[in-house]
C-alpha cells in the first residue's frame, strides 16, 4: 500500500505550521535579546498565516477519514474546532502584546503555541493514546502560563492549584482509559464502540469507565462539581491566560467530550444524556449564582463562564445534530465574547489598579469606546439579541426542547434572567456610576485595540450574519456522528 | 391584451408613484437642509413638494380620461407568509385620482397658506425653530394620504390610514408644551390617538376577517370572494363591514367615536383645515365609497351606517349652536358635514357622498383659514394692545367669539370670504354646498324617510349656527380692543383664500344636475344604484330652510348686535336648560370620562400599577433576588480556596452520580 507522505503532511498542516512557529519563535528568543517584544507580532502573525492556510488547504472531504494509523479522524468538526483554537490563540497573543509584564517574554509564546498545538490535535484525536497526550500538551504548558509571574503569589498559587487540580483529574480520566482499553482491547475510538457492544461487556462497568472519563473532561470545560479550580485560577493567572484558559481551552474540552460520547458511548445515550443535562444543570446554578455574589470582575467571569459552560452542556445533552452545531456555535460566539472581556478587564485593571466591580466606575466617562465594548461584550454573554451569545443560546434549547428536553430549556432560561442580572450590574456601574478619575482618558495600546475591535466586529457578525458558521457548524454535527472510512 | 391591461397604454401613468415621492423628497430636504433655507424657505419647499404631488395627479387625471377603466402598477411584493401574499401595489383609478387631487390641491393651497399663518404662530409663540419641523410633518401627511387613496389592497391603505393618524397626532401636538394647565394640547393629541386607535382596532379586526374568509387583502379578490361567499354567510359580511364602520367613526369622527375632533382645534389653524376638515377625516367616507361591493352585500350595515352619519350629522349641529370659540364650532360644523356624507356613501350613494367630500373640502378648508386669519388679527392686535398698556390681564382669548365683532370693517376681504364659505355650507343656491348637499337629500328621500328628515332638521340647524358665527364675529361693534385694533392678513394668507373662495362658489359645476359630471367619472371606478334625480321640490325646501336658520340668527344676533363683553348668549333666554346642555356638548365628554377614563385610569393605576405590578410583582422579584443571594453565600463556602476542599467535593460528586444511576 503506497502511503502518500505529501497528503498526510497537508492534513496536519496547522500543527506543523504551529510546530515550526514553535521553532521559530524559540530561535529568534535567543537572537532577538534587545527587541523581544516582537515576538509577539511574529507569533500572531505566524497565527494569522497558519489560518488562512489551514482555511484555504485542509478542507476536510465531506465524509470523515481516518490517517497517520487511525491517529487522527479529518473531519469537519476537528477542522473547524482546530480554527477556534487558532483564532483564540491569535487574539491572546495580542492581549499579552498589550500586557508589559508578557509582552517581553518569549517562553510565554512559547508555551502559548504548545498548548495550542495540543487543542488541535484534542480535536482530532482518534485513539485514547493520542487523546491522552495531545490533553496533557494542552494542560502541562498551561500550569506554567497560569503560574507565570513568579513575583506574584497569587499567580504562582494559581498555576499550582491548576497542576493539583489537572494531576487529580488526569490520573481519573486516565483509569478510565484503562478501563476502555481493558474491555475492548483496542485504543482506536471508533473500535471501542462495536467491541463494547458485541463483547457482552455489563453495561455497569461501561457506565462507570464513562463517569470516570467525564472527570477528566468535566474538569477542562470547568463544570460543576469539577469547577472549582476555575474561580481561583482565574483570579490569580495572567488576565491573557485566564481569557484562554475560559475559552480555547474550554473549546477543546468540549470538542473530546462531545466526541467521545458520540463515538464510545453510542449505546448509553439515555444514560450519559442524562448525566450531562444534570451537570448542565448544576453548572448553571452554582456559576450564576455564585457570580451573583461577586464583587471581582474576574471572579464574576470565572464563574459566568462555568454557567455559560453549563448552557453548551444543554447542546451536548440534546444528542442532536442542532444540538451539536449549537455547541459549536455558542463556543466560537463565546470564544470572541469571552476574550473581549478579559481583554478589557486586562486594560481597566492595569490603568485602575483593580479589578473591583466598583472601580468601572465612571468608565463610560473614561473611555466610551470601551465601555461600548464591554455592553456589547455583557448583552452577548447575557444572550441579547443583536449578538452572537443570543444565537449561540437560541440554537441550543432549540435543541433541547427539539429532543424533548424542555425542562432543561426551562431552567436554562430561567439561568439566563439570572444570569443577565450581574452582567446588567457591571453595566449599570459603568454608565451609571460616577467617579473622581473619569476625566482621565484610558490608554488603549494598538495591540488590545486590534484584538478588541476584531473581538467586537466578530460578536456583531456572528449575531447578524448567522448562515456561514451555521452551515459549517451543521456540518461538522453531521460528520461528527458518522464512522469514518 | 395583457399588454393593454398592463397599462403602459400610457405612459403618464408611470408617474404615479411621484404623488407619494414628491412630499416624501420635499420632506428630505426639509429634514437634512432645512436649516440653511432661510426663515421661509421651509415652507415654500414643502409647498413646491404639494405642487407637484397636485400637478402629477392631474396628470394621472387627464391620462385617466383617455382610457377611464381602472389600472394598478405593480411596485414591489411586501409581504409573503404561508399563503398571504401582500404586495405593494398602487391603483389609479377615477376615485383614487378624485381624491388625490383634493388633497393635493386643497393641501397646496393650505401650505402657502401656512407659510404666512406658521410664520407668524411661531414668532408668537416663541419658538421660530418649529417652522421647519411643522412642514416636515404637513409633506409626510400629504405623502401618507396619498398612500391611503392610492393603495390597491387593504393593508397599504392601513398604513396611509396609520400614517395620516400618526401625522395627526404630532400635529395636534404642535405646541405640546402649551395650552391648559402646559399640557392641554399634548392630552388633545393623546386623545385623537387614542380614541383613533379604538376604531382602528375596529379596522384591524375587519382586516383579519378578510384575511381568514377571504385569503387576500387586495380590494378586487376581496370584492369577488365576499360576492360568492354573501349568501352562505350573511353574518360574516355584516360582521366585517361594521367593524370597519368603527374604524370609519374613529377616522372621520362619528359616534360614539367622534370627541377627538373638537379636541384637536388645539393644533394650528392649517392643521385643522387641511387635516381635521379637508382630507383625513374624510379617510372613512373614501374608505366606505372603496369598500362599496362589500357593504352593498349587507344592507343592514349600510342602514347602520347611514343612522350613525345622520344623528352624528343632528348631534354635533346642536353642539355647533352652543359653542363660543370660533373654531369649534366649525370643528362641530366638520362633524356634522361628515355625518352628512357617512350616511351618503353608507346608503350606497357614493357620487352624491363624494360630490359632498369636495365642496365640503372647498369650502371648510376656507372657513378654517379665514377663521386662522381673524385669528391672527386678533392675535397681532392683541399682543400690540398688550405690549402699549402693559397690563397682563387685558389678554383676551383670542378665539372667543364674544371677544370679536366689527371685524367687518377691519377685514374685509376675510369677512367676504368668510361669508362665501359660510353660505356654502349652509347650502344656498348656486354655491358649492347646495348641490352636494341637495343631492344627498334627494337620494335620501328615496332610502329612509326619518333619515331624511334628521338631515333636513340639520341643514336648517347648519345655516342658523353659521349665522350665528358670522354675525358674532363680524358685524356689530368691536367688543374688545383686540378686535377694535385687528388688521387684515398680508397676501400669502388672502390668495389661497381667494382661490377657495372662488372653488367653493362654482364647487357645484362638477356635477350640475342633469350634467351629473362627477357622477360619470366615478361610474369607472364604483359602481352605483341609479342615483336619485334633481328635486325641485326638496331642493326648495331645503332653501328654504337654510334662508330661515341664517332670518333666525340674524334675528337674535344681528338684529339687536351684542353689546357687551361677556353678554349671555340671547339664545340662552328662549332655551335655558337646553342652550346650557348644548354648550357642553350635552355632557357626552363627562359622560365619557366617567364611564370610560376614570374607571380605565383607577384600574391601570391603583390596581394593576400599585397593586398588581409595585407590590405583588415587585415584592416577588425582590423575594427571588434575596433568596439568590442567600443561595450563593451559602454556596461559596464551598469555595474556600484549599485543594484538598476541592477534591473532596469531586469525589462526592462522583460518588453522588453513580450512586443516582445506581438506584435508579
Amino acid at each position: 500500500m503506497m502511503i502518500d507522505v505529501g497528503r498526510m503532511m497537508l492534513e496536519i498542516l496547522p500543527e506543523i505550521g504551529l510546530l515550526i512557529l514553535i521553532g521559530v519563535v524559540l530561535v529568534l528568543d535567543l537572537f532577538w535579546r534587545k527587541s523581544r517584544k516582537k515576538l509577539g507580532w511574529v507569533s500572531f502573525a505566524g497565527l494569522l498565516l497558519i489560518f488562512v492556510l489551514t482555511l484555504v488547504f485542509v478542507q476536510p472531504a465531506r465524509l470523515p477519514q481516518l490517517t497517520w494509523g487511525g491517529m487522527i479522524s479529518l473531519d469537519m468538526t476537528g477542522y473547524i474546532f482546530r480554527m477556534i483554537f487558532i483564532a483564540g490563540a491569535a487574539l491572546t497573543v495580542l492581549y499579552a502584546i498589550a500586557n508589559d509584564s508578557l509582552a517581553g517574554r518569549g517562553e510565554f509564546y512559547l508555551l502559548l503555541l504548545t498548548s495550542t498545538l495540543g487543542m488541535c490535535f484534542m480535536a482530532s484525536a482518534a485513539d485514547l493514546i493520542m487523546l491522552f497526550l495531545a490533553i496533557e500538551t494542552t494542560t502541562v504548558p498551561l500550569f506554567v502560563l497560569a503560574g507565570f509571574l513568579t513575583r506574584d503569589q497569587k499567580s504562582v498559587e494559581s498555576g499550582i492549584k491548576y497542576l493539583l487540580f489537572a494531576a487529580m483529574t488526569s490520573a481519573v480520566m486516565l483509569y478510565g482509559f484503562t478501563w476502555l482499553y481493558g474491555f475492548s482491547g483496542t485504543t482506536q475510538l471508533y473500535q471501542i464502540a462495536e467491541r463494547l457492544k458485541y463483547g457482552f461487556v455489563p453495561q455497569a462497568a461501561v457506565v462507570a469507565a464513562m463517569m470516570l472519563v467525564l472527570v477528566g473532561f468535566g474538569f477542562k470545560i470547568s463544570a460543576v462539581p469539577f469547577h472549582f479550580w476555575a474561580p481561583d485560577v482565574y483570579d490569580g493567572a495572567p488576565y491573557p491566560v485566564a481569557g484562554f484558559l475560559s475559552t480555547a481551552s474550554k473549546a477543546a474540552g468540549f470538542a473530546v467530550l462531545a466526541r467521545a460520547l458520540f463515538v464510545i458511548f453510542p449505546l448509553q445515550t439515555e444514560t450519559w444524556t442524562l448525566i450531562v443535562a444534570l451537570l448542565s444543570t448544576a453548572s448553571m446554578f452554582v456559576g450564576n449564582l455564585l457570580a451573583l455574589a461577586q464583587k471581582n470582575i474576574k471572579r464574576l467571569l470565572a464563574y459566568s463562564s462555568i454557567a455559560q459552560a453549563g448552557y453548551i452542556l444543554i447542546g451536548v445533552a440534546a444528542d442532536s445534530p442542532l444540538g451539536t452545531s449549537g455547541v459549536i456555535y455558542y463556543l466560537s460566539a463565546y470564544l470572541l465574547t469571552n476574550l473581549a472581556a478579559f481583554g478589557i478587564v486586562a486594560l481597566v485593571g492595569r490603568a485602575v489598579g483593580s479589578d473591583e466591580i466598583s472601580a468601572y466606575a465612571g468608565l463610560s466617562r473614561r473611555s466610551p469606546a470601551l465601555a461600548l465594548a464591554m455592553l456589547v461584550v455583557m448583552l452577548s454573554l447575557g444572550g441579547i439579541p443583536p449578538f452572537a451569545g443570543f444565537i449561540g443560546k437560541l440554537l441550543v434549547f432549540a435543541a433541547a426542547i427539539e429532543r424533548g428536553l424542555i425542562w432543561l430549556a426551562i431552567l436554562g432560561v430561567i439561568n439566563t434572567i439570572v444570569a443577565l442580572f450581574y452582567y446588567l450590574t457591571v453595566l449599570k456601574v459603568i454608565y451609571l456610576y460616577r467617579s473622581e478619575e473619569e476625566d482621565k482618558p484610558l490608554a488603549v495600546s494598538s495591540a488590545a485595540g486590534t484584538a478588541l475591535v476584531i473581538c467586537i466586529v466578530g460578536i456583531i457578525a456572528l449575531g447578524v450574519v448567522i448562515a456561514p458558521l451555521y452551515g459549517w457548524s451543521t456540518d461538522a454535527a453531521a460528520t461528527l456522528l458518522f464512522l469514518p472510512r | 391584451m395583457i399588454f393593454l391591461e398592463k397599462n403602459i397604454a400610457d405612459p403618464l401613468l408611470n408617474l404615479a408613484p411621484l404623488v407619494i415621492l414628491f412630499p416624501l423628497l420635499g420632506l428630505a430636504i426639509n429634514l437634512l437642509l432645512g436649516r440653511r433655507l432661510g426663515e421661509k424657505g421651509a415652507g415654500v419647499v414643502a409647498s413646491l413638494a404639494s405642487g407637484s404631488s397636485f400637478v402629477i395627479s392631474l396628470l394621472l387625471t387627464l391620462s385617466l380620461q383617455a382610457h377611464p377603466q381602472a389600472f394598478t402598477l405593480p411596485l414591489f411584493q411586501w409581504i409573503s407568509i404561508g399563503s398571504l401574499s401582500v404586495s405593494w401595489d398602487m391603483r389609479v383609478d377615477t376615485l383614487s385620482t378624485t381624491m388625490m387631487l383634493v388633497v393635493s390641491g386643497v393641501g397646496t393651497l393650505i401650505h402657502v397658506y401656512a407659510i404666512g399663518y406658521m410664520y407668524n404662530d411661531v414668532h408668537h409663540q416663541g419658538d421660530v425653530g418649529r417652522y421647519r419641523r411643522f412642514f416636515v410633518f404637513f409633506n409626510l401627511f400629504i405623502a401618507a394620504m396619498m398612500l391611503l387613496v392610492s393603495a390597491n389592497n387593504y393593508l397599504v391603505l392601513f398604513v396611509g390610514w396609520e400614517g395620516v393618524g400618526l401625522c395627526s397626532y404630532l400635529l395636534i401636538g404642535f405646541w405640546f408644551e402649551k395650552g391648559k394647565d402646559g399640557i392641554g394640547n399634548a392630552r388633545a393629541a393623546q386623545k385623537a390617538f387614542v380614541v383613533n386607535r379604538i376604531g382602528d382596532f375596529g379596522l384591524l379586526i375587519a382586516l383579519f376577517m378578510m384575511f381568514w374568509w377571504f385569503g387576500s387583502l387586495e380590494f378586487e379578490r376581496v370584492f369577488n370572494a365576499a360576492r360568492s361567499l354573501a349568501p352562505a354567510q350573511q353574518g360574516v359580511l355584516l360582521a366585517m363591514t361594521l367593524f370597519m364602520l368603527m374604524g370609519v367613526a374613529g377616522k372621520s369622527a362619528q359616534l360614539p367615536l367622534y370627541v377627538w375632533l373638537p379636541d384637536a382645534m388645539a393644533g394650528p389653524t392649517p392643521v385643522s383645515a387641511l387635516i381635521h376638515a379637508a382630507t383625513m377625516v374624510t379617510a372613512g367616507v373614501y374608505l366606505i365609497a372603496r369598500s362599496q361591493p362589500l357593504f352593498a352585500l349587507a344592507p343592514a350595515a349600510q342602514g347602520v351606517i347611514c343612522w350613525v352619519g345622520a344623528l352624528t350629522a343632528l348631534l354635533a349641529a346642536t353642539i355647533a349652536v352652543g359653542q363660543m370659540d370660533i373654531k369649534k364650532v366649525l370643528a362641530y360644523s366638520t362633524i356634522s358635514q361628515l355625518g352628512f356624507m357617512v350616511a351618503a356613501v353608507g346608503m350606497g350613494a357614493i357620487t352624491a357622498g363624494m360630490f359632498h367630500l369636495i365642496t365640503h373640502a372647498f369650502f371648510k378648508a376656507l372657513l378654517f383659514l379665514a377663521a386662522g386669519s381673524v385669528i391672527m388679527g386678533m392675535e397681532g392686535a392683541n399682543t400690540v394692545a398688550h405690549h402699549h398698556a402693559g397690563n397682563p390681564e387685558e389678554e383676551i382669548d383670542p378665539q372667543d367669539m364674544r371677544n370679536m365683532g366689527g371685524l367687518q370693517k377691519r377685514m374685509p376681504l376675510t369677512y367676504g370670504v368668510y361669508l362665501v364659505g359660510a353660505l356654502a355650507l349652509a347650502g344656498i343656491a348656486p354655491l358649492a354646498g347646495f348641490f352636494s348637499k341637495d343631492e344627498i337629500l334627494v337620494s335620501l328621500w328615496d332610502y329612509s324617510l326619518p333619515i331624511f328628515l334628521l338631515l333636513l332638521l340639520t341643514s336648517f340647524l347648519t345655516a342658523f349656527y353659521m349665522g350665528r358665527q358670522v354675525l358674532m364675529v363680524f358685524a356689530g361693534k368691536a367688543r374688545s380692543q383686540a378686535a377694535q385694533q385687528a388688521s387684515e392678513s398680508p397676501k400669502v394668507i388672502t390668495i389661497p383664500l381667494l382661490i377657495l373662495a372662488v372653488l367653493s362658489l362654482l364647487g357645484g359645476l362638477i356635477n350640475l344636475p342633469g350634467v351629473a359630471t362627477l357622477e360619470k367619472w366615478l361610474e369607472h371606478t364604483v359602481a352605483m344604484p341609479e342615483a336619485g334625480h334633481f328635486s325641485p321640490a326638496i331642493a326648495l325646501s331645503s332653501t328654504l330652510l337654510a334662508l330661515l336658520g341664517l332670518a333666525l340668527a340674524w334675528v337674535l344676533y344681528g338684529y339687536r348686535s351684542l353689546a357687551k363683553l361677556q353678554q349671555s348668549d340671547p339664545l340662552a333666554n328662549y332655551l335655558g336648560v337646553i342652550f346650557h346642555a348644548v354648550q357642553n356638548q350635552w355632557w357626552i365628554d363627562s359622560l365619557y370620562q366617567r364611564v370610560f377614563v376614570i374607571p380605565y385610569r383607577y384600574i391601570s393605576h391603583e390596581v394593576l400599577a400599585q397593586w398588581f405590578d409595585q407590590e405583588t410583582i415587585d415584592t416577588m422579584a425582590h423575594d427571588l433576588g434575596r433568596w439568590n443571594q442567600w443561595f450563593a453565600r451559602v454556596l461559596s463556602y464551598l469555595q474556600n480556596g484549599f485543594v484538598r476542599t476541592y477534591g473532596l467535593v469531586v469525589l462526592l460528586g462522583v460518588v453522588v452520580m453513580l450512586a443516582f444511576l445506581a438506584t435508579r
